[in-house]
């Protein structure tokens, strides 16, 4: 804060704005007069420029408590409790049971361990070729804004209706996928019902959507490097892949990190896409649940199957594998700073 | 901004033009403001719920539903205004139940989001009764409503221990079997509906030999029946207890009806009599289109959804048998939430909607079969035909088969069940899973799903 106080005209009174030079002819009670309103002014710009600034940043606050800070507390609240959602008021106290339940209940474990796994086998692609992809755009091309925007219109697309289209696409028997490897002789899959193809084709749907957006920031993180790092690295002779492994790799290596972890999260919070994989079914992930992630196993419990008090502990689950998660992405990003 | 707002500042010396200032920036506030309202007024007017009137003083009842109901197509809403001028009729309708559902009873718990007429399916419609009775009007009091219109069954779903009626029925689902008779034909079997009813009726064992001939000279690439889900559903809609006993203890693992109704369908699955679908998605829409099957259970409103996904060619190849046991699938319900802006007017206007000419009506434009069993034999019920069936008098065959409809122990989470014997339970079978594998599959997850 630089402006002066004393000469700033108050916001309530036309803007930060400073004040209109004093009158030559003036008598003197006039002064005293303008002195002291002056001070009245100045007393009430110092609380405005005490207090403005927490009025300002009140209303993300407030609705951080409404929507953010409650729904956490009350989830919370009514994990420890057998809710249903024909009667969301009526809580019968069961303290730990729906925690506890959790360590032998194999739908969980079995959501979890979907969870992980297509986290894993959509993330690395995805980041790969993400990394890929910005490379190439980094060239000089021509029409490359084309290029830049298209990459971004699977992010824009709406996910429900991508969804549908790949479900086409992974029909077992008129789908596309299944015709085309029928023309190289391969059996058809069943996509939809077998463990791994589904998993893999919810994992498809995940990396067409999410690769054009790591490779934007791929790509920004790239125009940032120093030209010269380049040009001295030709100049000792390094080739194109050289530089990308020498100059242009340790350069990103924040930007990695930073898309490692908003994947990650992403990955443990994946729900649309294998909800829409199976229009039918939904919420359970296949006939034997055989793609159901952890978000979708909290989605059916609450509200199919409208138990609210399994539900909230589950989500309370999630937020506690996420933080795990987050203390391992911090402690590998420092150990990465460290040894750089 | 400074640079602008310098001069501006200095303007304040004068009094008139201040005086402007002011008065443009109240201007200015208050238009911004009206806008801001005005924009909150158009949100309203769209759904219609936020505004019980609008401008002539007339007062909109507005109705929730979802999918298909067809009041709107058969030109009811409109008769209804032009009997009433005082009243307009606004509908929000969604488009699947499993959305709607849970929406509804998140408003109906919290007294907040109602509008005035509200459905229920029928797979819903015991919770319904069983927790929301409270927040809902009694509808059998309403003038013009008389229970003998309605199937006694139908009327009872609806009706509380202590005799209040939640909700008044719309449309049923009587069960028939729709079979294509040119696929019927190459594989050598009658094709005429009444020999065919009668080689079949009394058990759905009757109906799986039917199948197994139909397998041995069937068109290649074709099954006899759509689906393991849809078999064994039309089998367990028969049965007067299915999964619930009549004192509301659930006993589908104990039941013998549902063991019996799942083996069955599980072994026709191992023969291939039946194609590996679930009902209702994609892939199976597209057996519809490529003629891949030759008979489904269905209820009338089933023709409607054949005819949206076949091929223009199919029209005229189906015809509508009666089935080895008459069962029940769909159907809905209106409710009139107590906190209803308008719940007056909601309730007449339901008692009409659901009235039996507003039901026939409804039968000969949109195919839901009424639910008030004194029109059964009206002109427009039995004279229908349909584009799919040619001819054939479809409202006779399902007239018939709705007065053999038992009267069924529904339980409130019927759904969860039936859905998790079928699309995680039997459908496992097609898969290369024993049917006992897939019948300890299904009694895992409707467990789960079942534990509070």
């Amino acid at each position: 804060m630089s402006t002066r106080h004393d000469t700033a005209a108050s916001p309530l009174k036309g803007g930060a704005a400073p004040g209109r030079p004093p009158r030559g002819t003036a008598s003197a009670s006039a002064k005293d007069r303008e002195e002291r309103r002056r001070k009245k002014l100045s007393r009430r710009w110092q609380r405005d420029m005490r207090w403005s600034p927490y009025a300002f940043v009140a209303p993300f606050f407030l609705l951080f408590l409404a929507f953010g800070l409650f729904p956490l507390i009350y989830t919370g609240w009514a994990s420890l409790h057998q809710v249903e959602l024909t009667a969301p008021t009526d809580m019968n106290w069961v303290g730990l049971k729906n925690y506890t339940r959790i360590f032998d209940d194999d739908f969980f474990w079995n959501a979890a361990r979907n969870t992980l796994t297509i986290g894993i086998i959509s993330t690395v692609p995805q980041l790969l070729m993400a990394m890929g992809i910005a490379h190439i755009l980094n060239y000089k091309l021509r029409a490359s804004t084309f290029y830049r925007v298209a990459m971004l219109a699977p992010y824009a697309t709406s996910i429900a209706a991508a969804s549908l289209v790949f479900v086409l696409l992974f029909g077992r028997d008129y789908g596309m996928i299944n015709w085309a490897l029928d023309l190289v002789g391969i059996d058809p899959v069943a996509w939809q019902d077998d463990k791994w193809p589904g998993q893999f084709a919810v994992s498809t749907i995940i990396i067409w959507r999410w690769t054009g957006y790591n490779a934007l920031i791929y790509l920004a993180a790239m125009q940032a490097i120093p030209q010269d790092l380049y040009e001295s690295a030709a100049l000792d002779g390094a080739n194109r892949w050289q530089q990308f492994l020498h100059v242009t790799l340790p350069s990103l290596r924040p930007t990695i990190l930073f898309t490692v972890v908003v994947s990650t999260i992403g990955a443990s919070q994946v729900f649309g896409e294998p909800l829409l994989f199976d229009p039918n079914k939904g919420a359970s992930g296949g006939a034997e649940h055989q793609f159901q992630t952890l978000g979708l196993y909290l989605y059916e419990q609450g509200w199919i199957n409208q138990h609210l008090g399994r539900a909230s502990a589950i989500a309370w689950m999630m937020f506690l594998i996420l933080i795990v998660i987050g203390i391992i992405n911090y402690v590998i990003s420092r150990r990465l700073r460290a040894s750089s | 901004m400074r640079a602008r707002t310098l001069p501006l500042s200095r303007q304040r010396t004068n009094g008139g033009k201040l005086f402007t200032r002011k008065a443009l920036a109240v201007a200015a506030v208050v238009s911004l403001g009206t806008g801001l309202l005005a924009g909150c007024a158009d949100d309203g007017g769209d759904k219609d719920s936020d505004s019980s009137s609008d401008g002539k003083g007339k007062t909109t009842v507005t109705l929730g539903l979802f999918g298909t109901f067809g009041f709107k197509e058969a030109g009811l809403y409109a008769e209804y205004e032009k009997l009433n001028p005082d009243i307009k009729i606004a509908e929000n309708v969604v488009e699947r139940n499993e959305n709607y559902y849970p929406a509804l009873l998140n408003h109906l718990t919290t007294n907040s989001g109602l509008q005035d007429v509200q459905a229920v399916e029928v797979g819903n419609i015991a919770e319904i009764v069983e927790t929301q009775a409270g927040k809902l009007e009694d509808l059998s009091k309403v003038e013009g409503v008389n229970k003998s219109d309605w199937l006694g069954w139908k009327w009872e779903q609806a009706t509380t221990k202590d005799g209040q009626t939640v909700g008044l029925g719309t449309d049923i689902g009587p069960m028939a079997i729709c079979y294509r008779k040119d696929l019927f034909e190459k594989a050598g079997l009658p094709t005429d509906r009444e020999e065919l009813g009668k080689l079949w009726a009394g058990d759905w064992a009757k109906l799986i030999e039917v199948g197994e001939d139909y397998q041995k000279k069937a068109p290649k690439g074709t099954t006899f029946f759509d689906s393991p889900g849809g078999l064994m559903s039309a089998v367990l809609s028969s049965e007067e207890k299915r999964f619930y006993d009549s004192s509301g203890e659930v006993i589908y693992k104990t039941n013998p009806a549902v063991k019996k109704a799942f083996d069955m369908t599980a072994k026709a699955a191992e023969d291939g009599l039946v194609g590996a679908q679930t009902q209702f998605q994609p892939s199976w829409d597209q057996t519809i289109a490529n003629n891949k099957f030759a008979a489904m259970s269905c209820p009338p409103w089933m023709l409607g959804y054949i005819k949206g996904k076949s091929q223009p060619d199919a029209a005229g190849k189906w015809d509508v048998a009666l089935p080895p046991k008459a069962g029940n699938w769909g159907g809905s319900f209106l409710a009139v939430p107590k906190s209803a802006k308008n719940a007056e007017e909601a309730k007449k206007l339901v008692a009409w909607l659901t009235a039996p000419a507003q039901q026939a009506k409804l039968f000969k434009v949109q195919g839901s079969f009424p639910s008030a069993q004194s029109i059964f034999d009206s002109p427009e019920v039995t004279g229908a035909v349909n584009d799919m069936t040619g001819d054939a008098p479809i409202g006779e065959v399902f007239a018939e088969a709705a007065q053999q409809i038992p009267v069924q122990v529904i339980g409130p989470k019927d759904q969860i069940i039936s859905q998790g014997l079928g699309d995680n339970g039997v459908i496992l079978v097609t898969k290369g899973k024993s049917p006992k594998e897939a019948w300890e599959t299904a009694v895992k997850t409707i467990d789960n799903n079942l534990d509070k």
